[in-house]
């Protein structure tokens, strides 16, 4: 029998198989009409005789459930029919809680969200002991909530503290820790996974096991802990306050979804499950329709979007196979790469560097991350030791005969680039792709010392390069289009979201930085003070303050590029003239313990001597919070804008991408793009006019932004404007020279 | 033994530097470092990992963790995991069986590419415990209660508790290979002048091979893991400034009062690994490879442990000669094992007399003289260090290069082990 993707196998021990297998999809979601199917299906085995217990599973090779179909989430227009979809989900799963004949979730593979819902609502559980089986609920990464009764069943099941830790960070739980918290009852190998979920389910035929009483319970150092907090008022209390209390320090107030989860549970917790169900679908459709919620979905689309780019724009085009890697200088960057190419990406690596002792620094660094996961215990040590063999270093080309790509994080110096692509076209192969991980240096110049500059290309990683997510492609006008879909390849192969961008000082990412970052060095000339800059851009979203980002980046190697910067784009890059100063007085900020801020053990915050330097008092009036906000945003905004106009970027999406995964630019915002589209053109377009009056032509507005003020474009959706049409009067499109 | 097309050719050999007991592979196993000198062969060789069939190699002194090495190499360095791989072992002499080992198989058409090699540490080492303390252990875990346990472990004395570490000493006879060496230096008269000017000719030939780069490209330099807080480049051992007045000064080791065989003269405890890269003579030439050379024949010999333990060169070589039908003259280098002094000029003796030979070998002729320009012509064992498996394959890498650089064609390689056993491979560049 045969249902929209659930089958119903009965086997001759009257235990009825229900396997979902959605045809067409890679996993199972579940969709609109997963009521009807789930109903009609669970009718047929409540009524069959024969059938004495149910085991639910997936007929998909690795996976559950994935979760909710997010299309069908995002086609819910108000409030009301949100609510109506997840109350019409709670029915559906109280039906299979409730269900007369035991029913036995076999899990394989992920179950997420309205999956582990799924699970919940069944009687029991079993899990394989498979690495790809793993337990969550994301939905709060989607800027929602879990509407499928988790917010309840959840709590209920694993407890209160250990539940509200799943569902506001949406971490997933592999079978072993899935076991011990009580998420699942039993791990077994995925080739006893059914009938072991059988014989589980005909042992409760007829006897529904009671809960463990007060006693079992007490026995449990755990179940103690979670009795003072949850179950009893008082410590209720403590118990969502420090919870909330955390949540705040991390998201300040702009994700809505979280607080909304620990309401609910709360609710549940005080007023019954059936109060917290209704919470739970009241929340739900509230969410469903905040523009959180859309700007995180819109970056999941993004990026599951991303991951079927090849990076070019024929379709003929294809990736080459990559087997070696070339790796040239073994810095924190060059041994950062390494690691994510043989480690993740799992291609051998070759990493040279001038010396012995340079080699040493960049296989301890690969070292040190592969021990971190052994201490984690997600590598055993052989295991560890067979990964590290992965890098073999050398302080000569040797060994990079037969590289397919070899990258290049020397010291950014423009001959000592060239020296490398001539000495690995020297010993390499006729068609060996050099890579450039250089974040100022244009990509056209290094290419220009190439004899085949049609291989030579930019990968631009961030720091630390294995766990910022964004890998920015640059690509010349003479680049292949096999080399960039060869690197894109190889850069999702090491776990990256991939963007490309067409060559040009400061590329996207560090081009839209620099204003940003200059508009709070203007802010603290104009004596704002430094924790007051910092901490109004902590509250609109972005994790680290730009003041404190200056530090971390270095005040020199911000100055550094922001003369490169204002050699190739003009008087809006400029820098306020104190920060001259700071380079005299030595201040180069983390790296030498001297900067903005403090950096010794005992004292921390900033380093008010600092004030001195630039020759200004620090006055807490004046600017609000509000004022800074939107001075630094919208020059980060103005400028991607401008690469947008130029076509630096081949999409918004790609900008958007790029600014939230490279660079922190508020998720919730859901980048550059969408957040213009959802201020409004015209808006943003009179902010910086009026910026443009009081403090001069750094703020004069994109021409593309004019244009879509002017047409009532966007820069997504049906009617969007396409990129590189507007390059207007002041920007350059040829990188300039001198950099 | 040469067959039309089915030579066995040598593509690539590699070794780590080797390094003196305790020094910077203190903490490595003998499989770290085989790991080490496999990988780092496999990314100098432009070889297709999926090319390589069979993997032979072995270490003396055995691992209880993996008792395998050669399929714990395919595991770890990502070479195809459906690589056959088995271990050998023949003491001193274990990296020529390896390579034996590929070789027939290459010949008989089974392979036609495969690794061989060897790799010994002196400084991580299978530590056991006394006899009576292994019975008391086993005997434990078939207790039934606390007091069946306590009783087995009551019997003990505090001797058996006493750690046992791997013998030196031949199993059969008990001596010890520099009592043998001992006896043999007394038994054909080798003096302690004639022992200490051949380590010292040793030393000062290793020492100029690599002052004049000879060894840069047949050895690795180690990024020593986990920690990679150094990194060794080249053998550690070799005295750079050798001279013959230190070896005098030296006390004699096995025979305090009347003995002439000291530390000076003697192979030390060495760590160290080694490979070689073995295809058929048609694959390798389809693939366009630069070979090192060739393996033209090979023997193995045995003898009565209790005589001349460490004779064995002089019962292999005539055999590995005669296959290939050649003789000593005709030989452009040798290349013999320097377990000691004592051993190596006991056995140039035999080469050079007819009695010997007509006595031991029921041979009328000699088997050959030594010209000492040919001979071990960029240092040995004595002072380029002696990590037992991996010394085989170390010397043919190092006879093969050093055969180009002569423009010659024929060598010698040749070995003592343990248990009188004695293994020989005749070379070719063409």
């Amino acid at each position: 029998m045969a249902n929209e993707g659930l089958t119903i196998e009965k086997r001759d021990d009257g235990v009825a198989i229900i396997r979902m297998d959605i045809p067409g999809e890679p996993m199972n979601t579940l969709k609109s009409n997963f009521i009807d199917t789930f109903t009609e299906v669970y009718d047929a085995v409540e009524n069959d005789a024969d059938v004495k217990a149910i085991v639910f599973t997936s007929g998909k090779k690795d996976s559950f459930i994935a979760g909710a179909d997010i299309t069908m989430l995002e086609a819910v227009e108000t409030a009301e029919d949100g609510e109506r979809l997840a109350l019409e989900g709670h029915k559906v799963m109280n039906r299979i809680e409730n269900f007369p004949k035991p029913v036995v979730a076999a899990i394989h593979g992920v179950a997420l969200g309205g999956g582990l819902e799924t699970a919940l609502a069944c009687h029991a559980r079993v899990a394989s002991d498979n690495k790809k089986t793993q337990l969550g609920l994301p939905e709060a990464q989607l800027g929602l909530l879990p509407g499928g009764g988790g917010t309840q069943r959840l709590p209920r099941q694993v407890g209160v503290q250990p539940a509200l830790d799943m569902m506001l960070t949406g971490k997933q739980i592999p079978a072993k820790k899935a076991l011990k918290m009580g998420l699942v009852d039993d791990v077994v190998p995925e080739s006893i996974l059914i009938e072991t979920a059988a014989e589980l389910a005909l042992s409760r035929v007829g006897n529904r096991p009671k809960p463990d009483s007060f006693i079992q319970q007490l026995r449990d150092k755990e179940a103690v802990t979670e009795f003072a907090l949850s179950k009893n008022p008082v410590g209720r209390k403590i118990l969502f306050d420090q919870a909330r209390k955390q949540l705040h320090k991390q998201t300040r107030g702009n994700y809505p979804a979280q607080d909304l989860i620990i309401d609910i549970v709360k609710t549940g917790l005080e007023d019954g499950f059936e109060a917290g169900l209704a919470a739970e679908a009241r929340g739900f459709g509230r969410l469903l329709i905040s523009a959180e919620a859309a700007n995180l979905m819109s970056i999941f689309f993004a990026t599951t979007a991303l991951k079927k780019d090849t990076g070019v724009d024929d379709p003929e085009v294809k990736p080459r196979e990559i087997k070696k890697v070339g790796m040239l200088g073994a810095g924190l960057m060059g041994a950062g790469i390494a690691y994510v190419t043989s480690a993740i990406a799992k291609i051998p690596v070759r990493l040279k560097d001038r010396d012995a002792d340079g080699v040493l620094a960049g296989l301890r660094y690969v070292r040190g991350i592969i021990d971190g996961r052994v201490k984690r215990k997600r590598l055993s040590d052989r295991q560890a030791d067979a990964l590290m063999l992965q890098t073999t270093g050398s302080t000569s080309f040797q060994g990079f005969q037969d590289a397919d790509v070899v990258i290049e994080a020397v010291f950014e110096d423009l001959s000592l680039k060239e020296q490398m692509v001539r000495a690995v076209e020297e010993v390499g192969r006729d068609d060996v792709i050099f890579a450039s991980n250089t974040s100022s240096l244009p990509i056209t110049k290094i290419a220009a010392a190439s004899k085949h500059p049609e291989t030579v290309i930019g990968m631009h990683y961030f720091s630390p390069v294995h766990k910022m997510p964004l890998l920015e492609i640059i690509v010349t006008d003479q680049t292949a289009d096999w080399v960039t879909a060869t690197c894109v390849a190889l850069g999702k192969k090491q776990g990256k979201h991939v963007i490309v961008v067409k060559d040009g000082v400061g590329f996207y990412t560090s081009r839209v930085l620099a204003p940003m970052m200059g508009e709070a060095a203007h802010l603290v000339a104009e004596g704002v003070p430094i924790e007051k800059i910092d901490k109004a851009m902590l509250n609109w979203g972005f994790p680290v303050g730009p003041i404190k980002l200056t530090d971390e980046v270095g005040i020199d190697v911000g100055a550094k590029v922001g003369k490169i910067m204002v050699d190739a784009f003009g008087e809006r890059m400029s820098q306020p003239e104190g920060m001259s100063r700071l380079i005299e007085d030595e201040r180069y900020g983390r790296k030498n313990g001297r900067g903005f801020y403090l950096y010794s053990d005992k004292k921390k915050g900033v380093d008010e001597s600092v004030y001195d330097v630039l020759g200004v008092k620090p006055d807490n009036k004046g600017v609000s919070d509000e004022d800074i906000a939107w001075r630094c945003a919208l020059q980060f905004v103005n400028e991607a804008c401008r690469c947008f106009g130029e076509g630096i970027l081949r999409s918004a999406r790609d900008g958007d991408i790029g600014a939230v995964f490279g660079l922190g630019f508020p998720p919730f915002r859901g980048g550059p793009f969408r957040f213009v589209d959802q201020v409004g053109a015209k808006e943003v377009l009179g902010r910086l006019r009026e910026l443009e009056k009081q403090l001069g032509p750094r703020f004069s507005p994109a021409p593309v932004l004019e244009e879509i003020a002017r047409s009532g474009q966007t820069f997504h959706g049906p009617d969007a404007i396409q990129p590189g049409q507007s390059k207007g009067s002041h920007s350059q499109n040829e990188p300039r020279a001198n950099a | 033994m040469e067959s039309n097309g089915k030579r066995v050719a040598v593509v690539a050999g590699l070794r780590t530097p080797f390094a003196k007991q305790l020094s910077a592979f203190r903490e490595l196993s003998a499989l770290d470092l085989a790991n080490l000198v496999v990988s780092e062969m496999l990314q100098r060789v432009d070889v297709d990992p999926n090319e390589i069939q069979q993997v032979v190699y072995g270490q003396v002194a055995p691992s209880l963790q993996a008792p395998n090495i050669a399929r714990e190499i395919v595991l770890a360095t990502g070479m195809p995991k459906s690589i056959d791989a088995y271990s050998v072992s023949r003491a001193c002499a274990t990296s020529y069986q390896s390579t034996v080992n590929i070789a027939e198989s290459i010949m008989a058409g089974a392979i036609d590419t495969g690794i061989a090699g060897g790799a010994d540490s002196a400084s991580v080492l299978p530590i056991s415990v006394s006899t009576r303390l292994a019975e008391a252990l086993v005997a434990a875990t078939k207790a039934r209660s606390i007091g069946e346990r306590a009783q087995i472990f009551a019997g003990l004395r505090p001797r058996d508790l006493v750690p046992v570490p791997p013998a030196i000493a031949e199993f059969s006879t008990g001596l010890s290979m520099g009592e043998s060496a001992e006896k043999m230096a007394k038994e054909n008269h080798v003096s302690r002048k004639a022992q200490d000017e051949f380590a010292h000719r040793s030393h000062s030939l290793a020492a100029k091979a690599w002052a004049e780069g000879k060894f840069d490209d047949e050895v690795m330099e180690v990024f020593v893991p986990d920690r990679f807080k150094e990194s060794i480049r080249e053998d550690n051992l070799i005295r750079k400034n050798s001279e013959l007045e230190g070896y005098a000064k030296l006390k004699p080791a096995f025979d305090r009062k009347h003995g002439t065989v000291t530390a000076g003269n003697s192979s030390p405890l060495t760590d160290g690994a080694s490979a070689l890269l073995l295809m058929s003579e048609d694959k390798a030439r389809a693939h366009g490879f630069d070979v090192l050379g060739f393996i033209r024949s090979y023997a193995f010999a045995a003898l009565d442990p209790a005589g001349q333990l460490l004779m064995g060169p002089s019962y292999a070589t005539p055999i590995a000669l005669d296959r290939a039908g050649i003789k000593v003259s005709d030989l452009d280098l040798i290349d013999m094992h320097e377990a000691f002094a004592a051993q190596i000029l006991s056995n140039t003796q035999a080469f050079e007399s007819k009695e010997w030979s007509e006595k031991n070998l029921g041979r009328s002729e000699k088997i050959g003289d030594i010209d000492w320009d040919k001979f071990n012509v960029t240092g040995g064992s004595l002072s380029i260090g002696h990590p037992f498996a991996a010394t085989g394959a170390r010397q043919i890498t190092q006879t093969l290069r050093e055969l180009k650089r002569r423009d010659g064609n024929l060598a010698l390689c040749t070995a003592c082990a343990a248990g009188g056993l004695g293994a020989a491979m005749v070379l070719e560049a063409e």
